[in-house]
């Protein structure tokens, strides 16, 4: 089993990249483009300048947060579907905090706001995760509808108190200049959020595959009844993915803030706390994994802009083309357990899982 | 019957698991109208090899054949096509549907469910085979020995002529046996041909025209249904077995409790009282024997004591400590050993076996902040060559035989020396060498001082190894008896709920 998990993990993958392209050549054509120069206009030709190459990083670096926030609550076997949520407090915290950190200096500025940024993150985690722990309340719907209030929040905050008092726009104050992420590259919008995200799923990497903690949590969402039943205290366990989660989707909302926008506008997220699940799926849940789907998705995001403009297709084709990715690399991983499960004695009575699901 | 071709011939089959030989070339045959048995210990390749029979696996090589017709087995769908029907020791059925649902659902083959179709089936078989069910229940209600039957039927409705059961006694109790006999006897004189998987010679000789006897995949010999037990233990394991006893010697007279239970109190899986007033004392270096039908309070009492069901009310408290309402790591802590009966359930499938084997106890395998991988591999190859697991290391728990991942919960256990053991039915799937060597070694912990509690539904298991029995009906203690000198009809009555009737 655990050789059919290994081997065929990356092909599979591969297979639905390649079932993707061909579901939506369809659209592609429809739109009046040939699919082949498509693709190419979608994959390569980003990573043919170094402008665009450096863009993808910009792209990648909120989704290589959100989609390592989400890998590491699946892994525990807590469907944190709330990284967008997650991601917008964090966003709200680095504003307001950006805006009031004038005096100090970057080295403490940048901290503050990073570790606010992800306290409210995880805080907006809270709440869903406790409901899970202590009464079994299903964290799929409350996490996912913490989102829409998230973003309600982020709007009342425009159109009210935070309105910028100088446009009359509904976006925040810009925030103090030591609080803005600095760039690693000189004229390019490349910020250090992307060593933070790279850093952190490093350290994920190491937690999850060589410490106790990383050990347990895997135990927990692969059987929690073996887990409890070792000792393992499996709703701490959850409470502390779920944390742990929110606050990394909060640090993409502060990346956002402090790297890219320097205020908080409505639109600081199109989705990346969903794309999040993207990555974290196409990851099949590693963090090497998340690294490499979170680039590509990057890659994928300038190269739909870029041919919207090139070759005259629509740029939502960009979203098609994600949206069509998930379904095929959900179908085959899911097909994949099945044919896994049917080829070993399962782990778990199949009353159980037929009824489960 | 010479001239007709068998209903099911195996040729051959080879399967490898990287570089395990399941199954080396395995001939084997059933024709309508027998019992054929299939021996040998645990992982010698017994489910895999009718799992190939049953398309759920693959062979490298070899060939199947139906009624002399070679067929290709790419899934289930192809056998149940051919008239094979598998009854697997995990069923596969949907528990909140109906008996009746639950047999549609295996014959649907559009939308359509034919329930009509699936009652006319149950009574059918009612008559003709004197196979009970009511159509109506819902699967989740039922007993084990139920819901198997559910799965024969799901099978005869598919007019199956070759049956596979594997291990289709190690869930149910004796009387359950019996039925199930029965049955079995009725559908060969019917014609069907029948193979029969088991541990239990005594089971295999009672009902099996042939015996196949495999041992390290391969096939040593089949011969005839009633070769002796001896032999065919012998077979089995390469060496004629001993039978392990507790040693008569009666231990200290007066023993020093170590586990003592008073006046507990639980409540089911359903909110119902599952236990009730339960006292009992285990001491040092006795083992005392839970005796009962199953589903009269087994579960809970093992629960409570694995920490995974907290009392509603009562005590337990091991040498001077109280662990009433202890979670499962104050438990561990207190050194007891839980070995509960859902071997699955307690262990994590997905993880390796080496994992497994420490999950525990994590914090004493570690080097700083990490997981001591090679310490953890030295442990666990150390466990495996000791407690005679066979598997790697590295092995997902969920790919091993049923006997290998009751060991490798075994080995987690007793490699600890617990002070008490909580363990229920310790051998059950297990053959007839590990079986010896898992009650060798509870006979070991005994004789170094722990206190055994042990559940069992096998009575010849309990007066092996208990200094003294407890009757369970209905969650209560309803009597008490030392082993020696037992009177079985007398305990027969108690675990049937007759009191002191007798
Ligand atoms: N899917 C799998 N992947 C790897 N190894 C496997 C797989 N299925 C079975 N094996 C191995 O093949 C061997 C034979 O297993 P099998 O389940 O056929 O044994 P068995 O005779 O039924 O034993 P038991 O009496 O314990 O049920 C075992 O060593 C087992 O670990
Ligand atoms: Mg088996």
């Amino acid at each position: 089993m655990r050789r059919i998990t290994v081997r065929s993990t990356p092909v599979l993958v591969i297979l639905a990249v390649l079932l993707t392209f061909l579901i939506t050549a369809g659209p592609i054509i429809l739109a009046g483009a040939n699919p082949i120069a498509a693709y190419a206009a979608y994959l390569v030709v980003p990573l043919t300048s170094q402008f665009t190459l450096l863009e993808v990083l910009v792209s990648a670096t909120p989704i290589l947060l959100t989609g390592a926030a989400v890998a590491i609550a699946f892994r525990a076997g807590y469907w944190n579907i709330g990284a967008e949520g997650q991601l917008l407090l964090g966003a709200i915290a680095a504003a307001g905090i950006g805006t009031m950190v004038g005096d100090l200096p970057p080295v403490l500025a940048l901290p503050v706001m990073v570790v606010g940024g992800a306290l409210a993150g995880a805080a907006w985690a809270l709440v869903p995760a406790l409901l899970r722990v202590r009464f079994g309340i299903d964290e799929v719907v409350t996490t996912l509808l913490l989102n829409p209030v998230a973003l309600l929040l982020v709007n009342g905050l425009l159109h009210g108190p935070w309105r910028d008092p100088e446009t009359g726009f509904p976006e925040s104050a810009r925030i103090a200049a030591s609080a803005e992420f600095p760039t690693l590259i000189e004229r390019s919008r490349l910020h250090i959020g992307f060593l933070i995200a790279i850093a952190v799923i490093g350290v994920a990497w190491y937690v999850l595959v060589r410490t106790p903690t990383g050990l347990r949590l895997r135990a927990a969402g692969l059987s929690p009844h073996g887990a409890r039943f070792a000792g393992i205290n499996v709703s701490r366990t959850l409470l502390g993915a779920a944390l742990m989660s929110g606050a990394i989707a909060g640090l993409a909302g502060v990346g956002e803030v402090a790297g890219i926008q320097n205020r908080l506008t409505s639109g600081i997220s199109p989705g990346y706390g969903y794309t999040g699940i993207v990555v974290a799926t196409l990851g099949t849940l590693t963090m090497p994994g998340v690294a490499l789907a979170g680039l590509f998705l990057g890659d994928l995001t300038v190269g739909a802009s870029s041919a919207a403009r090139s070759l005259g297709i629509p740029s939502q084709l960009g979203a098609v083309v994600q949206g069509v990715l998930l379904l095929t690399t959900i179908a085959l991983l899911t097909q994949r357990r099945y044919r896994a499960r049917a080829a070993a004695p399962p782990a778990a009575p199949p009353a159980a899982e037929v009824a489960s699901g | 019957m010479t001239a007709t071709s068998p209903a099911l011939e195996l040729r051959g089959i080879t399967k490898r698991f990287g570089d395990l030989v399941a199954n080396d070339g395995v001939d084997f045959d059933v024709r309508g109208g027998e019992v054929h048995a299939l021996l040998g210990e645990n992982g010698a390749g017994k489910t895999t090899v009718m799992r190939i029979a049953y398309g759920l696996t693959q062979a490298d090589a070899g060939e199947v054949l139906v009624h002399g017709q070679r067929i290709d087995l790419r899934s289930p769908r192809d056998a149940i096509a051919a008239g094979i029907g598998m009854v697997t020791q995990h069923f596969a059925l949907v528990a909140p549907m109906t008996v009746a649902e639950n047999l549609a659902l295996g014959r649907a083959t559009g939308l359509r469910l034919d329930l009509d179709d699936a009652r006319r089936r149950v009574a059918d078989a009612a008559d003709r085979f004197g196979m009970r069910v009511d159509p109506a229940a819902r699967v989740e209600n039922l007993s084990v020995g139920q819901q198997q039957r559910v799965e024969i039927l799901k099978a005869l409705s598919r007019d199956c002529r070759v049956l596979i059961l594997d291990e289709p006694t190690a869930v149910l109790v004796p009387g359950e046996v019996d039925a199930l006999f029965a049955t079995l006897r009725s559908l060969v004189a019917d014609g069907l041909a029948v193979v029969f998987i088991s541990h239990k010679l005594a089971e295999v000789r009672a009902i099996s025209d042939r015996v196949s006897v495999l041992r390290r995949g391969r096939l040593v010999a089949t011969v005839d249904g009633d070769t002796n037990e001896r032999e065919l233990a012998s077979m089995m394991v390469g060496r004629p077995s001993f039978g392990v006893e507790r040693p008569s010697d009666a231990g200290p007279e007066l023993r020093e409790p170590v586990l003592r239970i008073s006046d507990l109190h639980a409540a089911g899986s359903h909110g119902l009282e599952a236990l009730a007033s339960v006292t009992l004392d285990v001491g040092a270096g006795e083992i005392v024997g839970v005796a009962g039908v199953s589903g009269n309070g087994q579960t809970e009492l093992v629960d409570v004591l694995s920490g995974m069901r907290a009392p509603s009310s009562g005590s337990i408290v091991v040498g001077d400590t109280d662990l009433t309402g202890a979670d499962p790591t104050r438990m561990m802590a207190a050194g007891i050993g839980r070995i509960p009966e859902d071997r699955h359930a307690s262990l994590v499938g997905d993880l390796s076996v080496a994992y497994n084997l420490v999950l525990e106890r994590l914090d004493d395998f570690r080097a700083g902040g990490r997981i001591d991988g090679r310490r953890i591999r030295e442990h666990a190859v150390a466990l495996i060559e000791r407690f005679d697991i066979r598997a790697g290391p590295d092995d997902p728990v969920a790919s091993l035989s049923g006997g290998n991942i009751q060991k490798v919960l075994l080995a987690r256990v007793l490699s600890r020396d617990p002070r008490v053991v909580v363990v229920s039915q310790p051998t059950r799937g297990l053959d007839i060498g590990a079986t010896e060597y898992v009650r060798s070694q509870l006979l070991e912990r005994r004789a170094a001082g722990a206190a055994i509690l042990l559940v069992s539904e096998d009575l010849d298991e309990l007066l092996a190894l208990a200094d003294r029995l407890v009757v369970l009906y209905e969650g209560r203690i309803v009597g008490e008896m030392p082993t020696t000198g037992v009177d079985v009809d007398r305990l027969g009555m108690l675990m049937a709920g007759r009191g002191e009737a007798a």
